[in-house]
Order: structure tokens, then sequence, then C-alpha cells
């Protein structure tokens, strides 16, 4: 995604209870929401701002699967083709006694396997440097940040969030790249969600 | 409020004090940014000389050779194998606390999943030590893994359940190390935009990976923590029946039991939370965080701890009856002469463990025991060496007296350089556990705040009105309150 400076309207909540709201009000003003930054897990959330199911799950049965297979396969060839050795005259194909490691690389696959997704996706690396909208976003604050755009009237934008219940409002820019997230193609508008 | 994220009015709430999200960061992130105390200090400096004395008593087997041990060819399996089943069952607890827990929906689990993690790291370390070590020629250690050798290449013997360990024992601890850190991420990126020094900005912006609390990282963060609990959930029970295969597949009176699998998972569980109790205490009091470990948490982990041990001493007797019911002379010699009598050689130990592991964790069926902060870390104690004596007797006994007698090895007690060994891990456990407590969040902060409202807020003022209200009333309240 190409650089650029975007301008984006920050508002701060201290209460979940007034976020959710606020989130449903700016998103059926149609404005568009960049993200809102939590301290924690707020449940329901994600609904709320329209954002799409994540199917890192998906990915993480893909790599148990490849696990599964790659344990079998590689001990049944060892065993049976490559070096097929005698042990007190059992079965060269021993599936049963090949469980525990085909079920230890299947859980080693899927674990290693989904959190470097979830680092890739999220872009989460040592020595990444992000734009924080705002320090306490990891302590005790809800941070809304919403885009402007060319028609975006950031005083209007501002008032309202102030109606919504913000405790702090300002405007910020920040230099737009792959760090910054690209969940404009994530979340649908409130009226598509809505369908009308 | 749906009927599902329910909480009782009656239940303690997890965390004391009517705190806000501003104060939870506070208290918990506080001990990373203040100078260590003198007591860390001493802690620490023993931690480290005990680990150096590990370390002279592994360069010294390493040197000479595992001379240096007092095993010998009957009782092969000494204390060496004894620990590394000892230190793998003290880090099952943390598996179960934030996997378990975590698919059971228990909310308490937040309060000390962080700790117990960490234990679980650092145990499994300590654990690794042994086996390996125990190879006498260390540098062909790589000789566990499947790699393409001049050898042929000869791979390894997928059926043996040595080799199993070594799949078991490295899978659980990286997926233990990914489990911890990704949940320690958005904690750390607290830390760091807390950070006002030079030195922490940049340690805890590496450390962190730039987390940022982004709506859409959270909904992934917790698909990956769901998952990842799915996934160790089977895989801490089966790292310890694979170690229990280590000795169910041999031939060995007293080894060749299937009960061993279950009774190995239970073990570990119980010693595992032994050694959580131990360290939580001094933690709890030390970093002053009696309102996030309450006495609660402590009940709820001694609940846990009757329970495995009372499977425990159903597995131990069940033992017992099937080796007479077995009718296998040998099975039954093992029990009746090297364990069950008291004047044998090693008598005592079986008569320990059981005392350690069977009958004092009966206490715990008194709620006011339980909730008793020196009784339980009296108690934590005595598991933990109940726990290792079980892991002793189950080695030494059945291997001690040999098929034929003039190999028999009757006393067998450590050398200096073997308890070294095991006193360096406790160094190396705890220098490690040190550095958590100084540089990491102990608690995790972030799962404290999402379990703050539903728990915690105004507990005591509800309490009040309800002892005013009747019980019919409250009844209906609670209904009501329940199905809006």
């Amino acid at each position: 995604m190409a650089g650029g400076i975007k301008k984006f309207v920050v508002g701060s909540f201290d209460d979940e209870n007034v976020l959710f709201p606020a989130v449903k009000n700016v998103r059926k003003a149609g404005y568009k929401i960049h993200d809102v930054y939590t301290p924690f897990p707020v449940h329901g959330l994600d609904h709320a701002m329209g954002i799409r199911e994540t199917s890192l799950h998906t990915a993480g049965f893909i790599y148990a699967i490849t696990g599964t297979t790659t344990a079998l396969t590689f001990m049944s060839w060892v065993f049976t083709k490559d070096w097929p050795l005698n042990i007190g005259g059992k079965p060269h194909f021993a599936l049963p006694a090949w469980i525990p490691i085909t079920f230890e690389l299947t859980v080693l696959f899927s674990a290693v396997g989904m959190v470097l997704t979830f680092c890739y996706l999220c872009n989460l690396a040592p020595f990444v440097k992000k734009h924080h909208f705002h320090p306490r976003a990891t302590d005790d604050l809800f941070v809304m940040v919403i885009e402007c755009t060319d028609k975006t009237n950031d005083t209007e934008l501002q008032s309202f969030l102030q109606t919504a219940g913000a405790q702090e409002i300002n405007v910020q820019e920040a230099e737009t790249g792959w760090w910054i997230g690209r969940y404009h193609k994530e979340q649908k508008l409130y009226k598509e969600e809505k369908g009308y | 409020m749906s009927l599902l994220k329910y909480e009782s009015q009656l239940r303690e709430p997890l965390v004391d004090g009517n705190k806000n999200y501003h104060q939870v960061t506070e208290d918990i992130i506080r001990p990373i940014e203040m100078k260590p105390s003198r007591l860390w200090y001493i802690g620490f400096s023993i931690s480290v000389a005990l680990l150096l004395f590990g370390v002279y008593s592994v360069y010294r087997e390493v040197t000479y050779g595992i001379g240096q041990w007092n095993v010998n060819k009957t009782i092969g399996w000494g204390w060496d194998i004894t620990n590394f089943v000892w230190w793998i069952g003290i880090g099952h607890a943390g598996t179960l606390i934030s996997a378990i827990l975590l698919l059971f929906r228990q909310g308490w689990r937040t309060g000390v999943n962080r700790a117990a993690e960490a234990m679980t790291i650092f145990a499994v370390m300590c654990a690794g030590q042994f086996p390996i070590w125990h190879m006498g020629r260390v540098w062909m250690a790589f000789f566990v893994l499947p790699y393409p050798n001049s050898r042929g290449p000869l791979w390894l013997n997928f059926n043996s359940p040595l080799l199993w360990d070594v799949f078991a024992v490295s899978t659980y601890f990286t997926v233990s190390l990914l489990f911890w850190y990704s949940g320690l991420l958005p904690d750390l990126a607290t830390v760091r935009d807390r950070a006002k020094t030079k030195f922490r900005k940049m340690f805890y912006g590496v450390a962190s990976f730039g987390w940022s609390g982004s709506t859409k990282h959270w909904q992934r963060h917790e698909s990956l923590a769901l998952v990842l609990a799915g996934l160790s959930t089977p895989l801490v029970l089966s790292v310890h029946t694979i170690v229990s295969f280590d000795f169910a597949t041999s031939i060995v009176p007293g080894w060749h039991t299937t009960i061993f699998p279950p009774y190995f998972v239970a073990g570990a569980i119980f010693s595992g939370f032994a050694m959580v109790q131990t360290l939580l205490i001094i933690v709890r009091k030390v970093l002053h965080l009696k309102e996030y470990i309450t006495v609660g948490h402590i009940e709820a982990m001694n609940k846990i701890i009757v329970l495995t041990g009372s499977i425990v001493g159903c597995a131990y007797l069940t033992e017992l009856f099937i080796a007479w019911y077995g009718q296998n002379p040998y099975e039954w010699y093992a029990f009746k002469e090297n364990r069950a009598n008291l004047f044998s050689p090693y008598g005592w130990s079986y008569y320990l463990m059981m005392f350690c592991n069977v009958v004092s964790p009966q206490l715990f069926w008194s709620r006011k025991l339980r909730r008793n902060i020196t009784v339980t870390f009296f108690m934590s104690i005595i598991v933990n060496i109940g726990m290792w004596f079980e892991r002793f007797v189950i080695i030494v006994t059945s291997v001690y007296r040999d098929y034929l007698p003039s190999s028999w090895s009757t006393y067998y007690s450590p050398s200096i350089w073997e308890l070294g060994f095991y006193l360096g891990t406790f160094g190396l456990f705890f220098t490690c556990f040190f550095l958590f407590a100084k540089y990491f969040p102990v608690i995790a902060v972030a799962e404290i705040k999402a379990v703050l409202k539903t728990s915690g807020e105004n507990y005591k003022v509800k309490m009040t009105d309800m002892e005013k209200s009747d019980a019919e009333k409250f009844y209906i309240d609670e209904v009501e309150h329940a199905h809006k």
C-alpha cells in the first residue's frame, strides 16, 4: 500500500458502556472508523464495528493436518522404504507406535504456524515501529480513531464525538503504511451491513 | 447481561478492593518500574549461587563421566530421572491453569495464569537438563534428532517411548512458550506505554512487538488463545502419558502397569499446583498483590490439590491391589517386599510418599484450613516432597533388586555432584523466576481488566443489600436478573 500522510480524528472514551453506542452512532452518521484501540478485549466490539470473524482457526487446522501428514509420511517412508529396521520382529509399518509422535507434530505445526500467522496478520514483530494514537490505550482508555477523507468536516466530527461521550478529542496525522492496518477491506459500512 | 455471562452475587469477587482499570495497571506494573527490594537481591543471589554450583557439578559429570554420580548398573536411573519426572510434572499445572481452565471458562485463572505459565516454562527447562546430561557423551545429544546423516542415514527408532519423550517434551516447551509470550504481548505494551526511562522504552518496545490494542488484533488474539488452549489441553495430557510410557512399556516389575498414564497425569497436576502455591504465596506477599491473588484463588487451587491428591491415592492402592490380584510373583515381590515392607532398604520412602501425597492433603476438606495461607504454604512444600518421593519410589524400588540377586544394589544414595546437579536446577528455576518477577508483569493485566467489571464492582455493596432483604426476595431478584 502506498504511504502518505492521513488525517485522523481521535476520540478517547473511559467507559465501554459509552463506547458501544458511540461506535454505533459514528458508523450510522456515515463516518469511517479506522480502528478502536482498547486495553483489553472488549467482547462484541468487533461485531459493533462490523469487522468480520477471523479465520485464524482455519489456518490452525490446515497447519495441524500438515503436521499429521508430515509425521506419518516421514515415519512410514523411513521404516518401510528407506531403512526398514527389524525391531523384535515387529511389523515395519507400526502405526499404533507412531501415534504419539504424529500427535506431537500435529500440535507443534499448528501452534507454531498459528502464532506466526497471527504475528504476520497483525504486523507484530520486534523492532516494528507503529504510530500509537494514545499512550493510555493500553492502560484505561478506549481510543476511537476515525479517518478523515476530503469530505469530512473535522470540527463537526469533533463535536459529534463530544456528544457521543468522548473524554479527550484531538486530530492527529499519521503516515499510513502496512503497519497501520488495512481494515477498510475488513469492515463493512453500516448501511451495507443493515441492508439499507 | 446474558445468562451465560451471569456471575452469582454470592461468589467472591476475583479482584478485591473495587479497582478501576488504571489502578489495576498501577498495582501490577509498579514493581517492574521500581528498584528491586533487598529481599529480591538476596533471593536472586542465592539462586545464581545454586545455579553456579549446578554448572560445576555438570562440568564434573561431563569431564569425568557418569561415574561422578552414584548410579550403577542396577540403578541406572537414580536421582537423575526422578528429578526429570518431578520437574516435568511441576510444569503441568501451568498449562492446566492457562489452557484447561480457559476452556472451562474459569474466571479465577486470570489472577494466577501468567505466573503459572512462566513456572511451566522454567520447570520444563530444568526437566530437560536431566536426560540431556544423563546421555554422558552430551556432545552427541543431537543424535536424538531425525536428520539425514552419514550413517546410512540410520534414522531413529520411532517406536521407542524414549524418542516419543524427545518429541513430547520439546513440543510442550515450544507450545507453552508461544502461549505464554503471545499472552504477554499486550501487557508488555502496557509497560512500554508507561515507560519513562530510555532503556525501558527500548526494551519493552522491542519485546511488545509493536502491539497496539487494535480491535481486530484483539479478535485474532482471542481466537489464537482459544485454539492454543484447545491444543495444549491434549498436549499436556500426552506429555505425562508419554513420560509414564518410559516406564510402563518396559517389563520391569513395578513399572509394567497400564494405570501409569492417568496416575502420572493426576500426580503431575497435583505436584504442579503445590509448586504454584509455593511461588504465588511468596509473590503475593513480596509484590503486594493480595488483592489479585486472593484467598479465593488459594482455596480454588487447594480444592484441585485435594482432588488430584485423592486420585493419586486411589491409584497407589489400585496398583497395590492389582499387584496382588495379578498373581505375578515378581510384580508382587516388588510391591510387597521392596515397597510396602517398611523394614526393607527403601520401605521408608514408600510410607513417606503415602503420608505426604495421600494422607496430608485430606486436611483440605476443611474450608478453614483451605483458606489458611500458612497451612497452604506448609502443605505445598509437603506435597512437593511427597511427589519427589513418588518418582523415587517408582524408579529406585522397582530396579534395585534385580532378577539376579547377585546384582542387587541394596543401598543407593546420591553423590555430591548428583545432588549438586539437582540443586543447580533449583538455581536455574529460581534465577529465571526472579528475573521474570522483576521484568515482566506477573499477572495478566489485560485479562484481569476483562473480568473486573463482571466480578468485582460494588460487590460489597451488593452483599450488604442482600443481607437485608429476605431470602424470597433474593431468589426473585436473582432469577429476574439472570433472565434479563
